[in-house]
């Protein structure tokens, strides 16, 4: 089977799509050259009226694409780096998203934002290295983190076809994951759907974009010892709240694994679900970034406020209680 | 004060020697790019060096700026130890932001610098409310900022040239212009023209040769003595052209977006040239010699300096700690 990388799925799925709907256009820094990858060959294959490079003004490239939206366009909006949101959060949560409940249904805004290379890519410092894809959650922005490549491609195809902004994640930390996958079985994935890469029964690790990777890793290096559930929401708002408890029911037990400063970040949105559900067999863990951390640029203080594996292992161990502390963030 | 005043021979060697020390940083920070000491990779500002040359030498020791994400010519220029900057952007606990910052943030505080920014244009208002401020306290100092072409387009910039203008901020608004924000032409990007925005909000502007150290000081010297004055803001639009990549990853990315030819005809004014013509012949390689010595010794320096402790990945995050 051949190989699909995350960013060609989603150079493809936005190909695929914009050949399918004539209605979907590109707005963004640099596509046309394509900096990200992901609008690689599009100008070529669909011409500069559909892929637009835009001048950095990105809180009016953002409304406008609402605009167009409200009259039958498409748009998917290029983001360069995910800090870019704070700056067009205003156009995301207090104009795109409000219009279909504040026009009582009369109109809608399909608009799908992509962060090509969010979280952390390592020494780019405090202003390029955010992951607030949890403020968009909370705001109840449709919130989409695919983690593997089939994912990625059926996620942005729904996202396109959404009649809702949806904000799409495309974490630094995956656009190097490859996959063998069958070109013919690429299709949707729906929104709001988690997804079970590995099934287990002593405890479920909630694992967020790339973590899910990690989380499979350390699935992989306790076989035998613990048996781990990972489950990858895909979709943070609306979360697939009876697929984590389904998993919940099977395990009992729950470690979360989000890019998201502790404080108010999303894994505290799947702790609390899970408080109000069944009892646990062991408190919930999460592993995160720090309260609050800004990303400092030496390589090995960003990785000290990264949740990975180290910390993932610990907060398994204490679950479970079966393995040794492991240490870690 | 008016324009070129005619040679003045210390002058022209300060202006060669900011000139050179930026270029041949610049040039040893991209090679610690490619040996792997630099994380993250630059923006070169090489091409550009005139215009912090220029600027900073109209300014006092205690006037302040803001820098880009291509700073590092602004923060040298300002006074900032190669050694320590060098660290920074290698990220190493003796840097001047103690390997935090990294370089789209090597900014010197203590110089003046109030930051270099990642996010482009969004310094423009910080350096006019610093500017409002000094002015406020009843001193005379003036604040720059520093932004490329790419960031008029930002609402923030035009917003900032409002406030700076009613509230006669003494701010100088310098704007290089090296034609390109990332891959995209000015000419495509700019509806009318950079000094038509600054003069829509009353705002005197004028087109420098950003090539031209002589040209830019002396531009930049009738806006500061404007700005001390009460006068208000200026903007400068430095014509440059950027010759190295917009950032090192075009060394291996390759995106193509303007031809060999363009860049050898930008490259062709060069204001390391431009500036070393005024300069005796032994006085310009007596300069180059002691700026070689003292940039290969922060390069040493940076290799050398010890990293930055996991453990205290955090620290500083709060000016206080509550609890
Ligand atoms: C607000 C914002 N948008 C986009 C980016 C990504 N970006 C970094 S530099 C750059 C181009 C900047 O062009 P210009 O202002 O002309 O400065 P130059 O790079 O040419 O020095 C872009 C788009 C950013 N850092 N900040
Ligand atoms: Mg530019």
């Amino acid at each position: 089977m051949p190989k699909l990388s995350y960013l060609k799925a989603l150079n493809r799925a936005l190909g695929d799509e914009m050949a399918r709907d004539p209605s979907v256009c590109v707005l963004g820094e640099d596509v046309r050259v394509a900096v990200s990858n992901v609008t690689a060959g599009l100008v070529k294959r669909f011409g500069p009226e559909r892929v637009l490079d835009a001048p950095i003004s990105e809180q009016a490239f953002t409304s406008f694409a609402t605009g167009a939206a409200l009259v039958g366009l498409r748009p998917l909006v290029e983001f360069q780096i995910p800090s870019l949101l704070f700056l067009a959060f205003e156009q995301i949560a207090n104009q795109a998203h409000k219009v279909s409940l504040m026009s009582g249904g009369r109109a809608r805004v399909p608009v799908t934002y992509l962060l090509p290379g969010s979280g952390s890519r390592e020494a780019w410092a405090g202003q390029h290295s955010d992951h607030p894809y949890g403020l968009f959650a909370h705001v109840g922005v449709k919130t989409v983190v695919p983690a593997t490549p089939s994912d990625a491609y059926g996620l942005l195809l729904s996202a396109l076809r959404d009649d809702d902004p949806v904000v799409v994640f495309a974490p630094a930390g995956a656009l190097g994951v490859r996959e063998d996958v069958d070109p013919a079985a690429l299709g949707p994935v729906p929104l709001g759907r988690g997804r079970v890469h590995r099934a287990g029964t002593d405890v479920t690790v909630v694992a967020v974009g790339h973590l899910v990777h990690e989380a499979l890793a350390v699935a992989e290096e306790l076989a035998g010892r613990v048996s781990v559930e990972v489950f990858d929401p895909r979709t943070l708002h609306p979360l697939d709240r009876a697929g984590l408890a389904a998993s919940l029911r099977r395990t009992g037990r729950l470690v979360v694994l989000d890019d998201s400063n502790r404080s108010c970040g999303f894994a505290a949105e799947v702790l609390a679900t899970a408080a109000e559900g069944p009892r646990l067999r062991a408190a919930p863990r999460r592993v995160t970034r720090p309260d609050g951390a800004v990303l400092p640029f030496a390589p090995a203080l960003d990785r000290a406020c990264q949740p990975g594996r180290a910390g993932l292992l610990a907060a398994i161990g204490e679950v479970t209680g079966v393995i040794e502390e492991g240490g870690g963030t | 004060m008016t324009a070129d005043a005619g040679p003045d021979p210390d002058l022209d060697l300060d202006l060669y020697r900011t000139v050179a020390l930026v270029r041949g940083f610049e040039r040893r920070a991209v090679e610690l790019v490619r040996a792997g000491v630099v994380p993250g990779g630059i923006h070169p500002c090489t091409g550009q060096e005139a215009v912090a040359a220029g600027v900073c030498a109209a300014l006092r020791p205690d006037d302040l700026l803001t820098s880009t994400h291509r700073g590092h010519g602004h923060v040298l220029a300002k006074g900032a130890d190669p050694a320590r900057m060098m660290a920074e952007l290698a990220g190493r606990e003796p840097g001047l932001n103690r390997g935090r910052g990294g370089s789209m943030h090597a900014a010197d505080f203590s110089l003046g610098v109030l930051g270099a920014n990642a996010m482009v244009g969004a310094a423009v208002p910080i350096a006019a409310g610093a500017a409002w401020a000094l002015r406020r306290a009843g001193s005379d100092r003036v604040a720059v900022a520093f932004f490329g072409d790419g960031a008029v387009n930002q609402g923030v910039v035009l917003e900032a040239f409002n406030l700076a203008a009613l509230w006669r901020a003494p701010v100088v608004l310098v704007c290089e212009n090296n034609g390109f924000a990332t891959s995209m032409r000015t000419a495509d990007a700019v509806a009318g023209s950079v000094l038509g925005r600054a003069r829509a909000f009353g705002i005197p502007a004028r087109a420098v040769d950003g090539t031209d150290p002589r040209a830019v000081r002396a531009a930049a010297a009738e806006a500061v003595a404007r700005a001390r004055a009460g006068g208000g803001p200026t903007l400068l639009e430095c014509a440059v052209y950027r010759f190295d990549a917009h950032h090192t990853w075009e060394h291996t990315a390759r995106p193509g977006y303007r031809s060999a030819a363009e860049e050898a005809a930008g490259r062709a004014r060069d204001p390391l040239e431009v500036q070393g013509a005024r300069l005796a012949p032994g006085v310009r390689s007596a300069v180059d010699a002691e700026l070689d010595a003292l940039l290969d010794a922060a390069v040493e320096f940076a290799r050398g300096a010890p990293h930055p402790d996991p453990a205290a990945a955090l620290e500083h995050l709060y000016a206080t700690e509550v609890g």
